[in-house]
């Protein structure tokens, strides 16, 4: 930026607990929680797909509830506790949302997978034997350009399954 | 997209928000959800000198009725109208807006009272608070006032709020004990503006309209209340060709332009339907409450 009338920008520490780790950063006032995510914390699972609050590709958990990190400025999200996609796997063992999804074909490019998975799970928590109109209604601030839904549906009813059977 | 550089203050008490406001004068802004206002701010249509973030002022966030009024902070998130019980019944015409609102993650952080602050002529809330005939209280340096809501919108995003004020909650009246509502909205897809959408709001008294609001969104330049609408029903018996009438007078009073969500006539037919038919749904829900209270 070469803009030379720019004033200085003020700065603020941002702490908040990420995928279960304290994260700390000094970050500008401006700053969307998916830039945080994804270039202050190098977490790139979380993805940019519209950058105008109607794709869903940026879904992250903002303490467990399903939000678009780029509608919301990274200071809002201090002593939060975030969820992305790189939370959901525990050591070698996938999550069974994530097993699913690979089980049922919930995907196909996976743009959008991070977060139909995190909105996924935030639904099962609340509502463990969803219909399939539950599922589509908890999706549907989220597009996806290749499977139809379909896949997504059923890997989140195989998800549910696994979950209630574990 | 990044938003221009802007200060950003959290205050958290409703005196530190009144003051930092005063403070910091007209280019700083109130946010609570952000739903509107982050898109804007990349878009960069909108510039600010200062945010003042309300999201950690405790005690706007209920949602809760008192000697029949309803009070929603000014941090009850559309989902929370979702799923509130006290917005069913002889207040589903909010419960029933609420689940139409943008989408299910923006429900999760947008507001109420930051939907009507925008007063976006396509925000579904400023409908539904004229039909119910709200108002909404509003804190600056010199106290609080009471602002109905026909008074608060003046129009395309713009309000009647000082830029030293903040809307702490919305005040709903109660609407009776024979009352009922729904909310009534096409949209192309999930998040979508509406093409139109239109809210009505009944209360019935020995079978008769007693009282009605009806309110459109999505068909003028803000939310239009069709007053001939509401001025056709109250008094007379809901019988068909009184429904009728004031679904026609509602479509008359609608100011559509023709977009690529519809031409104009085509919006103003969906204002008709959908008011016929809110009407319908919203005349039987006041009847079995009229039943239930015999």
């Amino acid at each position: 930026m070469t803009d030379v009338a720019a004033p200085a920008a003020t700065v603020l520490t941002v702490e908040a607990t990420v995928n279960g780790q304290r994260r700390e950063a000094a970050v500008e006032p401006r700053l969307l929680l998916v830039h945080f995510i994804r270039e202050t914390l190098g977490l790139t699972g979380t993805h940019i797909g519209c950058d105008t609050t109607s794709c869903g590709a940026c879904a992250v958990l903002l303490d467990g509830v399903p939000v678009k990190s780029c509608t919301m400025l990274a200071v809002q999200a201090a002593g939060s506790e975030i969820t992305t996609v790189e939370g959901l796997q525990q050591g070698a063992e996938l999550h069974p949302i994530q097993q699913a999804f690979r089980e049922e074909h919930g995907l196909q490019c996976g743009f959008c997978t991070p977060g139909m998975m995190l909105t996924s799970v935030a639904l099962l928590a609340e509502n463990p034997s969803p219909t399939n109109e539950e599922i589509r209604w908890a999706i549907s601030g989220q597009i996806c350009r290749c499977t139809g839904y379909q896949n997504i549906v059923k890997a989140v009813q195989r998800a549910a399954q696994a979950m209630r059977e574990a | 997209m990044y938003p221009a550089s802007f200060d950003y203050v959290v205050p958290t008490s409703l005196e530190e928000v009144v003051a930092e406001l005063a403070d910091r004068g007209s280019d700083a802004k109130v946010i609570a959800g952000g739903q509107s206002l982050i898109p804007l701010l990349k878009l960069r249509v909108v510039s600010v000198g200062s945010l003042v973030d309300i999201n950690r002022v405790p005690g706007l966030d209920g949602i809760e009725e008192e000697n029949g009024e309803l009070r929603i902070g000014a941090l009850v998130r559309h989902k929370a109208c979702e799923r509130s019980e006290l917005l069913r019944g002889r207040r589903r015409l909010l419960g029933d807006a609420a689940r139409l609102v943008s989408d299910p993650l923006v429900r999760n952080r947008g507001t109420v009272c930051g939907s009507l602050a925008h007063a976006d002529p396509q925000g579904d809330w400023g409908a539904v608070m004229l039909a119910a005939r709200a108002s909404v209280v509003a804190s600056g340096p010199d106290g609080a006032r009471t602002i109905p809501v026909d008074d608060l919108i003046a129009g395309p995003f713009t309000t009647s709020l000082q830029p030293a004020e903040v809307i702490t909650e919305a005040r709903v009246p109660d609407p009776g004990p024979r009352a009922s509502g729904t909310y009534l909205k096409l949209e192309r897809k999930v998040g979508d503006y509406a093409t139109a959408a239109v809210a009505v709001q009944v209360t019935l008294s020995n079978g008769d309209v007693q009282e009605a609001g009806i309110a459109l969104t999505g068909v003028g330049p803000a939310n239009i209340r069709a007053t001939a609408a509401e001025d056709a029903l109250r008094g007379n018996a809901p019988d068909d060709g009184a429904i009728r009438e004031a679904s026609r007078l509602a479509a008359e009073a609608a100011e559509p332009i023709s977009d690529n969500r519809g031409t104009a006539d085509y919006k103003r037919s969906v204002v008709r339907v959908f008011c016929e038919r809110g009407l319908r749904t919203a005349i039987a829900a006041a009847r079995a409450g009229e039943e239930e209270s015999r």
